[in-house]
């Protein structure tokens, strides 16, 4: 780890959290390369073996952008992810994968800023996780 | 498995390969498994492009195709168009995002966004060669705008919808229409003045059974998607009857205690709680200030119009879609800027056309004195090297040698300055500059490294200035009125960008998808934007704008039907327990019990299904799976991305 940069997913979603990552894009606000994001119709549908496939492959990192309570599905949104997130911290804890590696932060579609602000403190989180 | 995928790498001009190393991820994509043909163009979305990657689908029977460009938000559409009509379902097409998320994002790192970008194509081919043809589905949409804001720009769409058929609510939030435009006299091109312009805009407005018209109005909420939204419309009570007579209305005025600055004229006067219409604001009504009102009574003790009983009521309206035309606010300078705030004789633009509109006779008469001198000192909050407005207000040069030539014509003798940064009194406007010339008006320029300084040697206000247009002489000025020419700044009040998250540029003001392309639509789909919200414009630019917006708006609700992209949940009868957990999570009754084969099993009811998926994650045996995002697509998709060594 110390010598390879962390690599961190974020499950981002299409009407929300993803045009925010755009919108940093655009303000040119720059985070680590090696964080890849991959677009769901809504924070509440990402699966925990998604995520845990993602961590057996060699990603340090997951990162869930979530709706929050901007979600156009409904208020639910919140509620259900959060527990998605439990239930996969649980997997991971018998796996022997530090739940601190999976975190989750509601982000609307304008937030750019704060979007760059986890991503960076994440990155810099894991950096310094042991593998 | 497709095995025959063309992908193409665009250049976006310099914005994707002035970072990637474009030709390296091409080249990296042609031996991608499955890929049968990788190209780079310098624009994927040129004619050009599009005919070329049609051709290869045809000539080469692609079954899948990978566009590696901007964000999918923007030409998503384009290229399953181009697959479409290439005779590939739109859906075997997949979008990689290498410009907002790789060369913008990574612009500090040129080695890494480029192995970023490779990785992103990977991903992408993965994903499209685990596609699946797939046909859109319809849901109805109600052929209904709510236009928030009655400026010039908002009414001019609430007119033309209407002609179109359109059922339009037109909320604003003031007791009168007009906007900024009702502040203005007169105006370029000549025998038009703002007054006037709105004037004609209202009477149309009223005109039209199809119009809805609330002032007084906020959006405050909105749920639901593009074709129908429900917004939810907080309504403040006028507090005069509409037949109110006119003089009781003044006596009530009159005797009203609670003053005010009056906004309108920009601070150089007060008004009531209960404040009379300007010249140039409709409905012809006065209003109560809510805000400022007491509620003493001591109006409605001399005038049976005046109800004090300003309790907000709440309505909740349906419409297709939304238009954001809400205007923008003039730029205030700061405390000492440019002498601003200390010297009285340091005034505005805006705050010099109200003078202009309420001073009387031939003189110029501002603080008790004739004004025989004036200094316009432009770009004042407009492309500051160090504050953050960067951009041009556009109107602000023209607006200053029209004011300039309006002065002159009440005061012919006047000696006219205009400390300048370079003039851009673009097209049209340049018979302006050329008249105000004429008119012997001093044009001095300065640069952004020695900008104007304004300060008093006692007796007077002065203003030192090094003039380029002389080889940098430093000059001294001592003008009777100096006025800065502020430009236009986004609405401080934002509570409508708040509710709706409309997202923003740069510059702060609401932003488009694409200024050439797709230049009033959000990333909201059925929310539009016209109008100085959007950013700096004239009134002709902001009606053109405005024209624009109605027109896409009216596209996208004429068929009262809207295409949806046709994302479906879809059950694995073999593995289906009967748990019920994906119809406790379902928010939309989508799901159904049915029996098959002799067992009874969940079954997805495709009219209800919004394709959510937040039935996926809870089904204990996995037997859920969305169309466009199954395990096999996301899974590969991870592995993609985890291939490279960076």
């Amino acid at each position: 780890m110390a010598n390879k940069a962390p690599k961190i997913l974020v499950f981002s979603t299409e009407k929300i959290s993803d045009p925010a990552i755009d919108l940093a894009g655009l303000l040119k606000m720059h985070y680590p390369p090696t964080i890849y994001s991959i677009p769901l119709r809504c924070s509440s549908s990402v699966k925990s073996r998604w995520i845990m496939h993602a961590f057996e492959q060699g990603f340090d990192g997951v990162f869930i952008a979530a709706d929050g309570t901007d979600c156009s599905y409904g208020e639910s949104c919140v509620d259900k992810t959060a527990a998605i997130i439990a239930q996969t911290h649980e997997m991971m804890k018998a796996k022997g994968i530090e739940p601190a590696r999976l975190k989750m932060a509601a982000l609307c579609s304008v937030c750019a800023e704060p979007f760059v602000k986890h991503m960076k403190s994440f990155y810099e989180a894991l950096s310094k996780v042991p593998a | 498995m497709k095995n025959k995928i063309g992908v193409y790498v665009c250049h976006c001009g310099g914005n994707i390969s002035d970072v990637i190393d474009v030709n390296k991820v091409r080249e990296e994509a042609e031996k991608m498994g499955g890929v049968a043909i990788a190209k780079h163009t310098i624009f994927a979305c040129a004619d050009s492009s599009q005919k070329e990657i049609a051709e290869d689908i045809k000539n080469l029977e692609l079954d899948g195709i990978v566009v590696a460009s901007c964000s999918p938000k923007l030409h998503l559409l384009t290229f399953r168009s181009v697959a479409e009509r290439a005779g590939l379902n739109p859906y075997n097409y997949v979008h990689a995002n290498i410009r907002e998320q790789s060369s913008w994002a990574h612009s500090d790192d040129k080695k890494g966004a480029t192995e970023k970008a490779i990785s992103l194509v990977r991903s992408a081919v993965e994903r499209v060669s685990h596609s699946v043809a797939m046909d859109p589905v319809s849901i109805s949409a109600q052929n209904v705008v709510a236009v928030v804001g009655a400026g010039v720009a908002g009414m001019k769409a609430a007119i033309e919808l209407a002609d179109m058929g359109s059922q339009v609510y037109l909320i604003e939030k003031s007791h009168y229409v007009g906007g900024r435009t009702s502040q203005w006299g007169k105006l370029f091109l000549p025998g038009e003045t703002g007054k006037s312009v709105v004037e004609n805009l209202y009477q149309e407005v009223k005109k039209r059974q199809n119009i809805n018209l609330f002032t007084g109005a906020e959006l405050v909420s909105k749920k639901g998607s593009v074709g129908n939204f429900e917004i939810e419309v907080k309504i403040t009570s006028r507090g005069v009857k509409k037949d109110a007579d006119a003089s009781t209305i003044e006596k009530a005025i009159e005797v009203c205690p609670e003053e005010v600055s009056d906004e309108f004229n920009f601070g150089l006067t007060n008004r009531k709680a209960l404040m009379n219409f300007h010249p140039g604001q409709f409905p012809e009504i006065a209003a109560i200030d809510a805000a400022t009102c007491t509620k003493c009574g001591k109006c409605a003790e001399v005038s049976d119009a005046i109800d004090l009983n300003l309790e907000e009521e709440r309505i909740t309206l349906q419409a297709g879609s939304l238009m954001i035309t809400t205007g923008f606010d003039p730029y205030e300078p700061e405390k000492s800027e440019f002498g601003y705030g200390d010297y009285d004789n340091v005034i505005t633009l805006p705050q010099l056309e109200r003078h202009l509109e309420l001073s009387n006779g031939k003189d110029l008469v501002i603080n008790g004195k004739k004004i025989r001198s004036m200094a316009y000192i432009y770009c004042v909050g407009s492309r500051q090297p160090n504050g953050e407005n960067k951009y041009c207000s556009r109107y602000c040069c023209t607006s200053a040698v029209h004011s300039a030539i309006k002065v002159r014509e009440k005061v012919p003798d006047m000696t006219v300055y205009h400390i300048n940064r370079g003039i851009r009194t673009y097209g049209k406007q340049e018979v302006l500059y050329e008249q105000s010339s004429k008119n012997g008006d001093i044009y001095i320029q300065f640069t952004e490294d020695t900008f104007p300084e304004v300060s008093s040697n006692g007796k007077h206000t002065v203003v030192k200035v090094n003039d380029l247009l002389t080889a940098g002489k430093e000059l001294e000025i001592e003008p009777d009125l100096v006025v800065l020419v502020t430009g236009m700044t986004p609405r401080k009040d934002d509570a409508i960008g708040d509710t709706l998250k409309l997202p923003r540029g740069r510059d702060k003001f609401y932003n488009e998808i694409h200024p050439k392309l797709r230049p009033v639509e959000t990333t909201i789909d059925g929310v539009l934007i016209a109008g100085v919200c959007q950013g700096p414009k004239n009134i002709t630019e902001t009606v053109k704008s405005s024209l624009a917006a109605s027109a896409k708006t009216y596209s996208l609700l004429k068929r009262e039907e809207i295409t949806l992209e046709p994302i479906m949940a879809k059950v694995d009868a073999e593995k289906c327990e009967v748990c019920d957990n994906c119809s406790a999570a379902c928010p939309f009754g989508a799901f159904e019990f049915v029996e098959e084969n002799g067992k009874k099993v969940a079954k997805v009811n495709e009219s209800n299904c919004k394709g959510c998926g937040m039935c996926l994650p809870v089904c204990p045996t996995d037997a859920i799976e969305l169309s466009g995002y199954t395990n096999s697509e996301i899974e590969e998709m991870i592995d993609a991305l985890t291939e490279s060594d960076y």
